[in-house]
Parts: C-alpha cells; sequence; structure tokens
C-alpha cells in the first residue's frame, strides 16, 4: 500500500470537517472495499478518515421510527442480518445481507461502504490491464471484447459494462430507501436510487455523492409489500459469491392479485436495478406462472449482452419468475 | 513519503495482555501480529479478504486482519490463535484438529480454529449447515472441508460437557 494519513473522526460533523479540508479523504469504514482496493494500489487516497468510531452513536443503530427502518450507516452486515425486526419486517433485507460475502466480511463491511463497494471487474481491479474507463477514463475497456461472462448485461455502455456487485442496494432501491446525507455544508437526503451513475462516457464518475459527504443512515419505509419480500441470488457456488442474477422482490397481495410490487435486479446491471418495466406488468393481474413469465421477459426487454454473458438473460429471467412465485407463496 | 508520514502509535489488547506499538498507516493489522509482535500464527493467503487464512477475533467477532489497519486496533480486545491453548494444554478445536486429522499443508489452519472458535462461542450446538455456512470464509486447498466440520462438531460436543 502507498503511504497516506490516517485520521480518526468521532463524530459526523466532525468527520466531513476534516474531509473538506487538507489532501483529497475518503471515509474508512469496514475496508473490505478500500484497503483491498489501495492494497492492489486501483485506489491511491491521500487520507483516510476513520469513521468506525461513529458507530458509538446513532450511526451505529437500527431504529424503527414511524413505521420506516433506520439503519446506521456503520451497522456492520452481520448486525443487520441478524436482527429482528430486519428479518421480520424486511426479509429482502436480511435475505440479501445474510447471503453475501462471508462471516469474517458481513463482521467487518458497514452498510454505508456495502453500497458504495466497487465492481469487481477483473480489468478494473488489476492495474496491469491497461484499459479500463472506470479506473482510467479515456483508456478503452478490456471488457468489452475481452473475458465478459461476469459483466452486466442492462444499463451497459460502449465505455463500461461492468456489473453493480452488491446486494443490499438492490434491495434498497427496490423499497425507495433514502440516504441520510451530511456534508460540510449541512445534511440532505437522497434516494438509494440516485446514489449510483449509469456508467454512460463517465464510468469514472461512479455515484452522485459528492467528495467528503458522509452516508449517515438509510431509511426504508415499512409498505403492505414490505413484509412479503425476498432475495434470491444465484451464483457459481452456493454461499459466498456474488451474484450472477438476483432479484429482490416485494409485494401486495390481495386474493392473489397484485396491488402493489417491487422489483429490484442484480448481478445483471451496471447499477442496482429497479425494475420498473417488471412492477407495471404485475400490477392489477393475478400472479400465476405465466405472469411471471411475461414480467421477467419485461425485465430484460432492453438488455444488451456481450460475447460471454447471455446466458444470463435466461438465468436472469428465471432467477426473476422464481422470487416472484415464492413471494407468492410467502406465508405471513 | 513513508518518513514525512508519522507513525501511528496505538494501545491495544491482544490475547490477554495489554500491547503498545507504533505502525506505520498503511500496515495491516495482519502485518503487525506477524512482523512486529512475532505473533506468526495468522497467515497470509491472498491478502483480499477471500480466504480467512489471517482470521482474528476483534471485540468477540472474526475478522479478517488482511483488511484491518494497525491503527484501527486502538482500544479493541484481539485474540489470535497464540491466545487458543490454555499454557500448555490444547483448546479442544486444537486437539480435535489433531485426533481427526483436519488439516494437511496447516496453513488455513490458524484461521479455521480462530473462526471456528467465534463460531462455537455464539452457537455451541450448531448444525452441520451452520458450521459449514459459518466457516465459508475460510478455504482450504487440502482437506475438502469434511474433516474439519467433523473436527468442529466434535469439539462443540467436548466443550458442551464443559
Ligand atoms: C471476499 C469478499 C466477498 C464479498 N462478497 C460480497 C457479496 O456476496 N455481496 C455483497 O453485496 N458484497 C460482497 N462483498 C463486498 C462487501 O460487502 C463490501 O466490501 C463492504 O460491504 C464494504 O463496506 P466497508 O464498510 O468495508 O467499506 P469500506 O471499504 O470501508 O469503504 C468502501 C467505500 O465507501 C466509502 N464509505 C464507507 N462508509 C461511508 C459512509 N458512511 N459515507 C460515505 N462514504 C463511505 C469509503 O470511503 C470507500 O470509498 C464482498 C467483499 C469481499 C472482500
Ligand atoms: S467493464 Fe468497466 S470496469 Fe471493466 S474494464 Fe470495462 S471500463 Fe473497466
Ligand atoms: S489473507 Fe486475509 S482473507 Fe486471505
Ligand atoms: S490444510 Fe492446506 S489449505 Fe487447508
Amino acid at each position: 500500500m502507498r503511504p497516506f494519513l490516517y485520521e480518526r473522526a468521532t463524530s459526523e460533523c466532525a468527520a466531513v470537517q476534516l474531509a473538506a479540508s487538507g489532501a483529497p479523504a475518503q471515509f474508512l469504514a469496514g475496508g473490505t472495499t478500500l484497503i483491498d482496493l489501495m492494497k492492489l494500489d486501483v485506489l491511491r487516497p491521500a487520507r483516510l478518515i476513520d469513521i468506525n468510531g461513529l458507530a458509538a452513536g446513532a450511526a451505529g443503530l437500527i431504529e424503527e421510527r414511524e413505521g420506516a427502518l433506520r439503519l446506521g450507516a456503520l451497522v456492520d452486515m452481520a448486525q443487520a442480518a441478524e436482527h429482528p425486526v430486519v428479518r421480520r419486517k424486511f426479509p429482502v433485507l436480511a435475505d440479501a445481507l445474510r447471503q453475501a460475502a462471508s462471516q469474517q466480511v458481513r463482521n467487518m463491511a458497514s452498510l454505508g461502504g456495502n453500497l458504495l463497494q466497487r465492481t469487481r471487474c477483473p480489468y478494473y481491479r488489476d492495474r496491469s490491464w491497461p484499459a479500463c474507463n472506470r479506473r482510467k477514463p479515456g483508456s478503452g475497456c478490456g471488457a468489452l471484447h475481452g473475458q465478459n461472462r461476469g459483466h452486466a448485461v442492462l444499463g451497459v455502455s460502449d465505455a463500461c459494462i461492468a456489473t453493480y456487485p452488491g446486494d443490499l442496494a438492490v434491495a434498497l432501491v427496490a423499497l425507495d430507501a433514502v440516504l441520510e446525507i451530511i456534508g460540510a455544508d449541512g445534511a440532505r437526503t437522497m434516494g438509494a436510487a440516485e446514489l449510483h451513475r449509469l456508467p454512460a462516457d463517465t464510468p469514472h464518475v461512479e455515484t452522485n455523492l459528492a467528495p467528503g459527504q458522509l452516508i449517515a443512515a438509510i431509511r426504508v419505509p415499512a409498505g403492505p409489500w414490505t413484509r412479503r419480500s425476498l432475495y434470491l441470488k444465484v451464483r457459481d457456488r452456493e454461499s459466498y459469491q456474488f451474484a450472477l442474477a438476483s432479484a429482490a422482490v416485494a409485494l401486495d397481495l390481495s386474493d392473489g392479485m397484485v396491488r402493489h410490487a417491487r422489483v429490484g435486479l442484480g448481478g445483471v446491471a451496471t447499477i442496482p436495478w429497479r425494475a420498473t418495466a417488471a412492477e407495471d406488468q404485475l400490477v392489477g393481474r393475478r400472479l400465476d406462472g405465466e405472469l411471471a413469465r411475461a414480467t421477467a421477459e419485461a425485465a430484460f426487454a432492453a438488455a444488451r449482452p456481450a460475447r460471454h454473458n447471455a446466458f444470463k438473460l435466461g438465468l436472469g429471467k428465471r432467477t426473476l419468475e422464481r422470487a416472484l412465485l415464492q413471494a407468492a407463496q410467502m406465508e405471513l | 513519503m513513508g518518513e514525512m508520514m508519522s507513525k501511528v502509535k496505538v494501545s491495544t489488547t491482544i490475547n490477554g495482555d495489554p500491547v503498545e506499538y507504533l505502525c506505520d498507516a498503511e500496515e495491516t493489522l495482519l502485518d503487525v501480529l506477524r512482523d512486529h509482535l512475532g505473533l506468526t500464527g495468522a497467515k497470509e493467503g491472498c491478502g483480499t479478504g477471500d480466504c480467512g487464512a489471517c482470521s482474528v477475533v476483534v471485540d468477540g467477532r472474526v475478522v479478517c486482519s488482511c483488511l484491518v489497519l494497525g491503527a484501527e486496533a486502538e482500544g479493541r480486545k484481539v485474540t489470535t490463535v497464540e491466545g487458543l491453548a490454555t499454557g500448555d494444554r490444547l483448546h479442544p478445536l486444537q486437539q480435535k484438529f489433531l485426533e481427526f486429522a483436519a488439516l494437511q499443508c496447516g496453513v488455513c489452519t490458524p484461521g479455521f480454529l480462530v473462526a471456528a472458535k467465534a463460531l462455537l462461542d455464539r452457537n455451541p450446538d450448531p448444525t452441520e449447515t451452520e458450521i459449514r455456512f459459518g466457516l465459508a470464509g475460510n478455504l482450504c486447498r487440502c482437506t475438502g472441508y469434511d474433516k474439519i466440520v467433523r473436527a468442529v462438531q466434535a469439539a462443540a460436543a467436548e466443550m458442551r460437557k464443559g
């Protein structure tokens, strides 16, 4: 790792103030993305501001407020996955977290850092590949005509086809979660769906978070669909692997008819993907095998596969289909 | 550039003993344990959080020390594989790993022992599925895992007897 300056912040205010002055800084939470990518020399911050001390305050708490769930950004993945309210009332979140990474990583990794994890594209992670627009703007894309089995089919551009690898964010965009953001100029909120940017022709600008802005918490509104929700993840092996395809589904059913539907897709898109086309298919109809199939078709209608990842169309559709039918069967 | 950055002073507890050290900001906890403190039980397999050979327990929870900075140990309680035995008496997990031949080259073993101890501290009577899920973050290229799972089950049974 390259040398950097290490500082600790014990409050949100102190953290954003430290970040606003001095050399370019990154916040350090669990370090499972940041330290990893610094070791690989992909990220080179001059300063790290350790925000783990914030876990002693509200950023370390899981609370229910006016029916909504508030997850502090420094809550770790294991804590949230095991929390009784999360498991009972927002099962899609607990599912997404439990199926992610390993016990070690879930113990270390924070929810805020989880949203901001970087792609696992091998060309991005390995500096010895000269072409990667995301790592080095204008250098080209190694994956586009290289190995792209793990890459995205939705939201891709000619500049980048890297998959957003996280699980939690897929469930959060489906549930209309809101992020509490703090900057040196004050606090604001941002929809979870606005956090990540499509790669378009600037894949190196990954999020709409300005430098130095801190995610303080994630708010997830409860709805009549949040209890009937699940996350289905398909991967190369049964545990401890990123998704090849995943679906976050939340349904409000009445006598088998869909009143509300929320659908997110993971492993197949460049950002946590909200499948509104699928939701439109579902609402007002009876959820049976045929509707599930039609919904999955609609969800992938705009997909653009590359050379090695066309299988993700079929896999992604079947994953969504199964997730919908499983959610419909859930005993509440 | 390393000379320009000042060292970080850390006060921590390792295997029950208070420890103070100075480290560079960019040194990981694994570097500090192995290179400064002579605790070479934790191994570096991958350095990227994938293999679990570097597992240590921090404040009761198993983590990958290859992705934790040495500076982050400030004020924490760290347990490494060296802290498992009591004097000359091996921990039941260590004993059962020997009895069941749950290791070959041994590079993964300290990580498995530490992760298994953290697992049993939280769940004294895990099912085989829970053991396999709980230890999924520890990779072994030699044993095929089965003997490891049996050893953990046997150790759990012995520890429940007290
Ligand atoms: C072996 C392995 C397997 C994995 N498998 C999965 C998986 O299956 N599914 C999955 O979803 N993920 C998986 N991950 C990714 C892992 O979940 C993320 O690395 C982790 O959640 C990141 O959180 P962190 O606290 O460690 O973030 P850090 O590494 O500390 O930070 C990541 C980024 O977020 C920034 N940041 C952190 N917190 C904040 C904040 N509050 N406000 C603003 N910026 C912030 C940092 O500056 C940095 O840029 C895996 C990781 C590893 C190493
Ligand atoms: S897909 Fe994106 S991250 Fe991967 S090489 Fe191309 S530009 Fe880089
Ligand atoms: S060396 Fe830390 S996980 Fe492999
Ligand atoms: S015994 Fe060799 S890696 Fe496990």
